[in-house]
């Protein structure tokens, strides 16, 4: 197990400065000069100059990668050009909130999408299983923004029982984290399905059946535990595109997290918080797909001796 | 006698795997009725001038926000817009980004894939990685990078949602790739000397088809509905254009006074994506039963 722990661990380091060469990279591609944005319009030659320096905008390409990353690991993350607050605690006021949201949201998904996903595979060709998968390809489909507005119409402004949007209390979490966990819940329907059928096959499941296991032990005991191997896999993958979905839904619901705070920094082009979102983003996602995988080497021991 | 033996089998017909398939596909309804669906709306949209019955953009103050009637069929927007008129044109840019986007990305991610499947090595080392780079933004942040970088705009969208498809198809392709290159008749164009380049487009890509085009309609689907979210925070289509996205954020500050506004494009939405996932579906259990 810590071998495989070692090796995976080293094989992130590559991705993740890859990442940060491209988030580096990101500004320097960006139309005009970061320091003559910073300085303002009313700055001299020489004020930008300084700025440059300050910003480590000077100096050859990779000298200023090496002083960028030092920055980042010590949490300089420059200035917002909006709020002209220092990155890093304009991205600390938003992320419990985002945090809160996918992690509502994601365990109200796992819980029912995997429900469903085992009730259909339990009685497969039955009512209820293609209830369940008209459900699951409906959720896949459905825009998560116009649910959140449907709800909105619905909830807030006909009946007046939850707030349309903002953040506090438990009644502000319901819609969004119900609308941002439909998609999660879908995927894991369909797939928890698949990999529930797939298992029913196994020579194990029937040798469970014949030595008399009831069918309520054969389903949840042998084949639901096998089956949800690969789900944990689907989790880390889901969870990018919570994070992801938590971009539209926050901005439905004016919620106060990451995603917004995206959404306007790209249309203000404040680009300081925009490299620093979408490095943190990404590092998040990169560490949540390192933790499935060490989940899934601790569930499958196949993976973790070979 | 010769003539009577040769009868029968002139009689059955000649089973194509094109024939196998479009035999299996019949059989799908739920496909079929999904690819009736995309038709129609396909239709609509590229018939646009003759088939909606308003100017898309054109303003009418003293008809605004008025609910479906037998002059507008599904009600005016905020600007006494005809809201079908707008739909109908919108299905063009929404059919049009899904397209493009596809289809620049699965062509990028295709060819990525059959170079790193076919040689291997270090080449197939770097290009996995940088896979692996894409893959670790997740979805739409790549997107919104792309369009962060380029500026807001629909052209914009295509090539930002085309990135982000790329991993996907290449991983897809190069899986392919690893388990045809091994196969007797690829071996055998290989021993009589057929190049690098003849192998992969004319021996190995016709294998790895079925999947591309599996992908590609469940893609278009992700694509429209990834383009849609876009405009509708404001990093697409800019609202006066009658895009989906756009129209939703625009009948944002109606609801509870004109449903329709938010209602009807919403429904579009959904139905197309709906579509090119049923449709992707049904393509999937024809094409191959293993790729489920």
């Amino acid at each position: 197990m810590l071998a495989y722990l070692v090796r995976r661990l080293a094989g992130t380091i590559p991705v993740v400065l890859a990442v940060s060469i491209f988030v580096f990279g990101f500004v320097h591609a960006l139309p005009g000069d970061p320091a003559r944005l910073e300085a303002g319009p009313e700055a001299s030659v020489a004020d930008i100059e300084a700025i440059r320096v300050d910003m480590g905008l000077d100096g050859p390409i990779w000298s200023q990668y090496l002083r960028w990353v030092d920055n980042v690991v010590h949490g300089k993350l420059g200035r917002s050009i909006k709020t002209r607050a220092p990155v890093a605690q304009v991205i600390g006021e938003r992320f419990m909130p985002t945090l809160w949201l996918t992690l509502v949201a994601m365990a109200w998904a796992m819980i029912v999408g995997v429900g469903i996903g085992v009730l259909s595979g339990i009685r497969r060709g039955s009512w209820q299983d293609k209830a369940g998968m008209v459900l699951a390809i409906s959720g896949v489909s459905f825009p998560g923004f116009w649910m959140g507005l449907l709800l909105i119409d619905l909830f807030s402004v006909r009946l007046g029982w939850l707030p349309t949007g903002g953040y506090g209390t438990w009644q502000h979490f319901v819609m969004p984290a119900f609308t941002l966990g439909i998609g999660v819940a879908a995927v894991m329907a369909r797939f928890t399905r698949s990999a529930f059928v797939e298992v029913s096959g196994e020579d194990y499941v029937r040798t469970a059946r014949m030595k008399g296991a009831s069918e309520r032990v054969v389903a949840w005991k042998h084949t639901l535990r096998n089956a949800m191997i690969p789900v944990i896999t689907l989790t880390g993958l889901q969870f990018g595109f919570l994070l992801g979905g938590a971009i539209v839904i926050e901005t439905v619901f004016s919620w106060p997290g990451l995603g917004r705070l995206l959404v306007d920094s790209v249309s203000f082009r404040d680009y300081p918080v925009i490299q620093a979102e979408i490095m943190l983003f990404s590092i998040e996602f990169v560490l949540i797909n390192l933790l499935v995988d060490l989940l899934y080497a601790v569930a499958n021991p196949e993976i973790r001796l070979k | 006698m010769s003539a009577t033996l040769a009868d029968p089998v002139v009689k059955t017909a000649i089973r194509t795997p094109l024939g196998e398939f479009l035999r299996r596909f019949r059989r799908q309804k739920v496909a079929m009725v999904a690819l009736g669906v995309i038709l129609v709306i396909a239709f609509a949209a590229i018939f646009a001038p003759w088939v909606a019955p308003f100017e898309p953009a054109a303003p009418d103050y003293d008809h605004i926000l008025e609910g479906p009637s037998l002059l507008h069929y599904l009600g005016t927007d905020a600007y006494g817009r005809d809201v079908l008129s707008r739909i109908i044109w919108g299905g063009r840019v929404s059919l049009t980004v899904g397209f493009l986007s596809v289809t620049l990305g699965a062509m990028t991610g295709v060819v990525l894939g059959l170079i790193s499947g076919f040689f291997g090595g270090w080449v197939d080392g770097v290009l996995m990685r940088l896979m692996d780079v894409l893959l670790a933004f997740p979805g739409i942040v790549l997107a919104i990078g792309v369009v962060a970088l380029l500026g807001p705009g629909i052209d914009n969208v295509i090539y930002a949602i085309a990135v982000f498809s790329v991993p996907v198809f290449s991983r897809l392709v190069r899986g392919s790739t690893l388990a045809l290159k091994q196969t007797l008749y690829v071996q055998a164009a290989r021993s009589i000397g057929v190049k690098a380049p003849m192998l992969m487009l004319r021996h190995i890509l016709p294998g790895a088809m079925p999947g591309v085009i599996v992908y590609a309609s469940l893609r278009l689907g992700t694509s429209i509905l990834t383009a849609a979210s876009l405009s509708f925070i404001g990093l697409g289509a800019r609202p006066p254009s009658a895009e989906w996205g756009a129209m939703l954020a625009d009948g944002r500050s109606y609801l509870g006074v004109a449903d329709h506004v938010t209602l009807f494009p919403g429904i579009a939405i959904f139905s197309i994506v709906l579509a090119f996932n049923l449709f992707g579906d049904g393509l999937r259990d024809a094409l191959d039963q293993k790729l489920r």
